[in-house]
């Protein structure tokens, strides 16, 4: 089963290229929204490399990597739950939409404990920052400040995305037909992997950006 | 849409993708000063599957990839213009 046809389409296709297409311009000026950050962040790592490096390297790079691959399975895994309602299989979609939820409800925990290491640290400028740390504080500064602003930027996506698809989630389940709501989960597929692909560059920007300790 | 990944192709990018992340943290350790730079590259090959094969991409219209591409574009156009501006500037 398909979503049905609103009376302004001819047909599904029709349907499911507009639906898609909104999505894309939806994406697009998320992507310039990030696009902005990651501007200035290429901005001050230009203008300050050293000090970029050296404050990069007081950050985990463990929780990073770990919560790539997290955002990565979780990618597959709802990419999967499209595929499975595709192919009329809802109860499948409905699993694997869950073990997606729990992917991001698990990147976020470990990004709550990161943040609250780096607290500990006194890595937080404004609230807890141990200028000591650093041969030159100020960009050293900019750099966490950017560091929270992007990750903070992300989380927020993560949650909303998490939201989306537990709405999603739990209309498939109910739903007598779930094949109806075919549309809705690939949008929100979509939404989910694009806050993914965003963190598969705040990975290497802020974690690894200084090269090996 | 029309068609769509089968779901050893959805398996065998989630691979793909492991492997590139493993490079990122050797290319990390063993790099260098290269290391960053390789990094980026790594990152963009990931998004790039990513877009291609989950996001649908490789099945979609001419048209859905046009909306796609535009918003790369006119992110090249921001980076391209701020730096055009900061490169060139005197000390």
């Amino acid at each position: 089963m398909e979503t049905p046809v609103e009376m302004q389409f001819d047909d599904p296709a029709q349907q499911r290229e507009a639906s898609a297409l909104g999505m894309w311009t939806f994406l697009a000026s998320e992507v310039l929204f990030f696009g902005g950050v990651f501007t200035g962040y290429s901005i001050y790592r230009w203008k300050y490399p050293h000090a970029f490096a050296e404050a990069s390297h007081h950050l985990y790079e463990w929780i990073g990597a770990v919560n790539t691959a997290i955002l990565l399975t979780s990618s597959l895994f709802i990419a999967l739950a499209v595929q499975a309602l595709h192919t009329e299989r809802p109860r499948r979609a409905w699993r694997l939409i869950i073990a997606t939820l729990i992917c991001g409800l698990a990147f976020l925990s470990l990004k709550a404990v990161e943040y609250w290491m780096d607290y500990q640290e006194g890595l937080v400028p404004g609230v807890r920052f141990d200028a000591s740390k650093f041969t030159d504080p100020a960009p050293a500064t900019l750099f966490f400040t950017f560091y929270f602003s992007m990750t903070g930027l992300h989380a927020a996506h993560v949650i909303s995305g998490l939201l989306v698809l537990t709405v999603i989630g739990i209309t498939l389940r109910r739903a007598t037909d779930p094949g109806k709501y075919a549309n809705s989960l690939e949008n929100g597929a979509l939404f989910w992997h694009l806050v993914d692909i965003i963190w598969i560059f705040l990975f290497p920007l802020l974690y690894l950006i200084g090269g090996p300790k | 849409m029309t068609g769509g990944p089968r779901t050893a192709t959805l398996y065998w990018t989630a691979v793909a993708l492991g492997l590139l992340l493993g490079g990122t943290i050797v290319a990390t350790e063993f790099l260098g000063r290269a290391g960053p730079t390789v990094n980026l590259v790594i990152a963009a090959v990931k998004a790039a599957l990513v877009a291609v094969v989950f996001m649908h991409l490789r099945w979609s219209s001419p048209l859905q990839r046009l909306f796609a591409g535009a918003a790369f574009f006119w992110l090249a156009i921001l980076f391209a213009l701020t730096f055009a501006d900061y490169l060139t500037r005197r000390a």
